[in-house]
């Protein structure tokens, strides 16, 4: 078997005198879904940006093993990192607006990377941009609707849709499912587990929502005030938690 | 067409330097513009100076062609394709007074020809400089608000949002729509706005005899293609770039293959149509 897809070792981020994200490792293997979870302020989203390549840790380094062979994520030329970004990596934000071209069709959305790469024949471009949509349960005649028509969570799935059409191999989450109702947080948390499967993908998730992190990940990282508390297997860290704060966390849910 | 040059323009006005600006300036002007001949479809920043015309008159055309003009030149100046426009004639005035040159609105006499949105229909020849009038040097501002962001995008050629915007365009009017300004892939590398001349002429860039010089005055960047380098349109494999048709054809000389401007000529609506290059026009009559 081939290595950890993804192993940050010693990420350490700070804003000024305050520490964002302290002295984070771990190992994300191929096909794993890794949940961070901890409350406002943790440092999960710090962490999930200097993961993804979009802010440069004060220390510490996050390695990525490329179809071509491991890399180092901050120590690649600009232009490598961001091709690696949009080709084998996914981001979805929590703000669709912040992930979608909010005055571009849905089709278009979707068909940005394949352009990017260099995809020229239009009618494939809309025939695959059109079976994505599908995978994501939005209806075709919406293809040609721009995302600020679309509801929240529509749009979500249009963001999941944008990022997996290049096949990526790590799709990187920052609270996919935030912000939306209930019934569409299942409606879209089903689809997510069913893609991840499907496509074999690899996900660092980033939630506070431990219904959430139950559903979709394998492993989990609780962490507190920038720093890694606890972290083990899903179920086991939310069956028996050790640390106070991941007690408090679970203790903290309310019965539905 | 008379020579609408002012009468005792032969003696250049010697209250101001030869061709108005400054030497130091010229000198600037003419490093940003061999570095953009060196870096085809490239924006070379340059500091732009005050000129006696309104931005968007041609300000930054003006600045260019008063750098590389010299005695021995012969300027035509148009506008739209037309040699009598105001635009067009104070210009061609104020490079007479003040740079002493011959003017002239035949396309193959001039040497150096100053355009606002049209290249003539003339073919251009070896040794001759097309300069261009800007507006907004950047294709992908549009697409793409953030300087730094439009700057990055070129650096490392990531032109995917270009064919995003021809994909909506197809996406909404079932064909690319855009008719002016259409984006060109400069010598493979650099995505070059062409100023805004009709997608009509975007063929005559390509591999053009001619040097052809772009300035943006207000955004001060200047940006070249060099002779016989190859200009591309972008389009999709299934929708490939086409020019304008007319099914008239010039109302006053008859020509099928020129860019007509559609004119209304009376209150009940009828229409006319005539060649936009008026010296092309009249010599064909």
């Amino acid at each position: 078997m081939s290595g950890p897809l993804l192993s940050a070792r010693g990420v350490t981020k700070r804003f000024g005198g305050r520490v964002a994200c302290r002295d984070v490792s771990f190992d994300l293997w191929p096909g794993e879904v890794l949940g961070v979870v901890g409350e406002s302020g943790s440092g999960k989203t710090t962490l999930l940006n200097c993961l993804a390549g979009r802010m440069t840790p004060d220390a510490g380094s996050v390695a990525y093993d490329t179809a071509a062979g491991p890399v180092d994520v901050h120590g690649l030329s600009e232009a490598r990192r961001r091709l690696l970004t949009r080709t084998e990596w996914g981001f979805v934000s929590q703000d669709a607006r912040e992930g979608l071209r909010m005055g571009a069709s849905a089709g278009a959305n979707i068909g940005e990377r394949l352009m990017a790469i260099g995809e020229r024949h239009y009618g494939e471009i809309r025939r695959t941009a059109a079976d994505w949509l599908g995978r994501v349960e939005i209806d075709l005649d919406r293809l040609d609707d721009r995302p600020t028509a679309f509801s929240g969570g529509m749009r979500q799935r249009l963001q999941i849709a944008r990022n997996l059409v290049s096949r990526p191999r790590l799709v990187f989450m920052d609270e996919p499912t935030g912000g939306l109702d209930v019934s569409v947080q299942a409606r879209i948390l089903d689809l997510l587990r069913g893609l991840v499967e499907n496509l074999q993908l690899s996900v660092v998730l980033v939630t506070h929502d431990l219904g959430v992190a139950r559903l979709l990940t394998h492993r989990l990282m609780v962490m507190q005030g920038g720093q890694v508390v606890e972290d083990g297997l899903t179920d086991q860290v939310l069956d028996d938690p050790q640390h106070a704060y991941t007690q408090m966390l679970v203790a903290s849910i309310l019965p539905a | 067409m008379p020579d609408t040059s002012l009468p005792d323009t032969s003696l250049r006005d010697s209250a101001y330097n030869y061709a108005y600006l400054d030497e130091q300036t010229k000198r600037m002007i003419r490093r940003a513009i061999l570095k953009a001949v060196a870096v085809p479809g490239y924006q070379v920043p340059f500091g732009g100076r005050e000129m006696p015309l309104p931005y968007g008159w041609g300000t930054g055309g003006i600045q260019v062609t008063a750098a590389i003009i010299g005695r021995d030149d012969t300027l035509k100046v148009i506008d739209q394709g037309a040699d009598d426009t105001t635009n067009a004639v104070s210009i061609r005035r104020f490079f007479a007074r003040v740079a002493d040159v011959a003017t002239t609105t035949r396309t193959e006499d001039a040497t150096v020809i100053q355009t606002r949105h049209r290249v003539p229909e003339t073919p251009l020849s070896d040794g001759q400089i097309l300069v261009f009038q800007v507006p907004i040097p950047e294709p992908l501002r549009m697409l793409e608000p953030r300087e730094t962001e439009t700057r990055t995008l070129h650096a490392l050629r990531e032109y995917g949002v270009m064919q995003v915007s021809l994909y909506e365009s197809i996406a909404r009017h079932g064909r690319i729509a855009k008719t002016y300004n259409y984006p060109v892939l400069v010598n493979g590398r650099y995505i070059m706005s062409p100023s805004p001349i009709p997608k009509f002429d975007n063929p005559k860039l390509d591999r053009s005899p001619a040097l052809q010089l772009y300035g943006a005055g207000r955004e001060k960047r200047i940006y070249a293609v060099p002779p016989h380098t190859p200009v591309k349109s972008l389009d999709f494999d299934d929708h490939p770039f086409e020019i304008e048709t007319w099914s008239e054809c010039c109302a006053l000389c008859g020509s099928r293959d020129s860019f007509l401007d559609e004119m209304i000529v009376d209150d009940a609506g009828k229409r006319l149509f005539v060649c936009s290059d008026t010296d092309y026009c009249e010599r064909r009559r």
